[in-house]
């Protein structure tokens, strides 16, 4: 696998806008399993964590995910690599940043990707743009059995799926879906979701995962209960409660301003599109901040000359590894400011 | 880098990152400030803590320091430093205090409704045949038994590859 290459492509599922997308970036699906008769990995020996590395490795890239998949050894990739693959979501900033034989498998479209020894020794996901929960379930649930055809997994018929930690045992399942939530935001309505959604024992991260709220009006929200549900209820409560709630609700917030605040609506979203189209020298977090403005004017119709694919593509291509990777070299902080700014004005037309 | 709370001097576990008119504002906060002014919610408690307060309700705090699971060798007390579990076995081995555990972090529940291994009869006898194994090999190792070490080994190797019978 070529990681310059990808380091100038959007994924495949960050390609299809759909009904949801004025609200919903993504949906992931994740499913956690350990081998049965091994130690979770904080007790393996060395030799052990090494040896379910190559093992799933070979089961991995045998065909389990289909043809053409890659296999990343994260232990030997060299950190500008590893932090492409972060910023692609394909495996956690935990996974990048740990020790010892461990790795990724994902497919060519990299909607499918599979995390050996990270907290267990699998982590599967599936990813796709817009809210299809139930499309990402299906696909990660033919995966897991497929497996099974090569591997016996740790289970208890009282306790579930068994994981390393015992927040995520049972279905081991964890649903989430990306959400822009600007207008609450703006409107100081953001907070009644967070509450709202703790009481409906959810978590609420921002972009990055834990505890790390990025910019950018961006919110990830989450499944915290796997046990004493079923998959299929824990995949629709989320796909037909959870999620239609705050869509209407961040919908009806957008409304409102555009009726009673347009002015000042269109001056954000105009301003934004001007610092984009000639600023010299930009942050990460300052694109994904004007992004932000950007997404929310277009899906009001203020603005129509730019796609949603272009900014999710100017979203990710402006992350620090991508830049470098796709420059072919380390850059400084400011090197890249400059930079991430020539790229943006190139990629929206501007001299 | 670690940063303290701004409000509280707490560990700071939330950053962030707010743009005003091109002006860059550095946030740092611990969980519970952030909570406090609506940033970022966790509906859960963090693990430590979950297990940090059964053990204050609890009047058996001595019977639980001094379990242990004699498969992987993990104590309770090491478990509940880490938050993370040694091996499959400490299901059952801690069984008594996980579910309490559980029921915290699960709305209640504690029993699994979900989707079950296709091979699951099947999967249970090895997971507890290799761990019975694991054991046998360790205690051969201990006492220098190389050749009744390297036959386990075999075994283990041949259980564990997913072929789930016995060599004849
Ligand atoms: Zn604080
Ligand atoms: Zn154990």
């Amino acid at each position: 696998m070529n990681f310059a290459d990808l380091s100038q492509h959007l994924a495949q599922w960050q390609k299809s806008p759909g009904q949801f997308s004025d609200v919903v970036i993504s949906s992931r699906v994740r499913l956690a399993r350990n081998l049965a008769g091994m130690s979770f990995l904080s007790r393996c020996s060395d030799r052990q964590v090494r040896e379910i590395s190559e093992r799933l490795r070979t089961v991995l890239t045998g065909g389990a995910l289909g043809e053409g998949a890659f296999y990343v050894d994260i232990a030997e990739a060299d950190p500008l690599e590893s932090q492409l693959l972060v910023e692609r979501h394909l495996i956690s900033r935990q996974h990048a940043e740990g020790n010892g034989p461990r790795g990724v498998a994902f497919t060519p479209d990299e909607t499918v990707a599979v995390m050996v020894n990270e907290e267990d020794h699998l982590r599967m996901q599936v990813l796709a743009g817009d809210l299809q929960l139930e499309k990402c379930y299906e696909r990660i649930c033919q995966l897991d059995e497929k497996l099974e055809e090569h591997l016996t997994f740790a289970f208890s018929s009282r306790f579930g799926y068994l994981t390393a930690c015992p927040t995520n045992v049972g279905t081991a399942l964890r649903v989430s879906v990306m959400l822009h939530l600007p207008a609450l935001k703006m409107t100081g309505q953001i907070e009644k979701v967070l509450r709202s959604a703790r009481d409906m024992h959810l978590a609420v991260r921002g972009l990055y995962g834990e505890g790390t709220e990025a910019i950018g009006d961006l919110f990830q929200v989450s499944n915290q209960t796997t046990l004493g549900k079923s998959e299929e209820q824990i995949v629709s409560d989320f796909r037909e409660q959870i999620v239609p709630g705050i869509i209407d609700y961040e919908r009806s917030a957008r409304a409102a301003l555009l009726e009673n605040r347009r002015a000042a609506l269109e001056d954000r979203v105009c301003r934004a599109q001007a610092v984009m189209k000639s600023a010299r020298l930009i942050s990460s977090e300052e694109v994904l901040y004007l992004i932000s403005q950007l997404r929310l004017g277009l899906s009001l119709n203020i603005i129509s000359d730019i796609t949603v694919e272009t900014l999710n593509k100017l979203s990710l291509l402006t992350q620090p590894a991508h830049l470098q990777m796709h420059l072919g070299r380390s850059m400084s902080p400011s090197e890249r400011g400059e930079a991430r700014a020539e790229l943006i004005r190139e990629k929206l037309g501007e001299k | 880098m670690k940063f303290e709370c701004e409000k509280c001097q707490h560990e700071a576990t939330v950053h962030l990152t707010e743009i005003i008119n091109g002006q860059k504002i550095e946030r740092h906060l611990c969980e519970q400030c952030a909570a406090d002014e609506g940033i970022t919610i966790k509906a859960q408690l963090p693990i430590s803590k979950v297990i940090e307060e059964l053990m204050l309700q609890s009047s058996a705090e001595k019977e639980f320091s001094d379990l242990r699971c004699n498969v992987c060798g993990i104590s309770f007390l090491e478990f509940r430093r880490g938050g993370l579990l040694g091996c499959p076995n400490d299901y059952e081995a801690f069984e008594h205090v996980l579910v309490g555990l559980l029921e915290r972090s699960h709305e209640g529940n504690s029993c699994h409704v979900g989707k079950v291994p296709i091979n699951a009869a099947e999967g249970q006898r090895v997971q507890n045949e290799l761990l019975r194994l694991r054991g046998q090999l360790a205690e051969a190792v201990g006492r220098e038994d190389y050749e009744e070490a390297a036959a386990l080994r075999d075994r283990v190797r041949y259980l564990s590859d997913g072929l789930h019978e016995e060599p004849k």
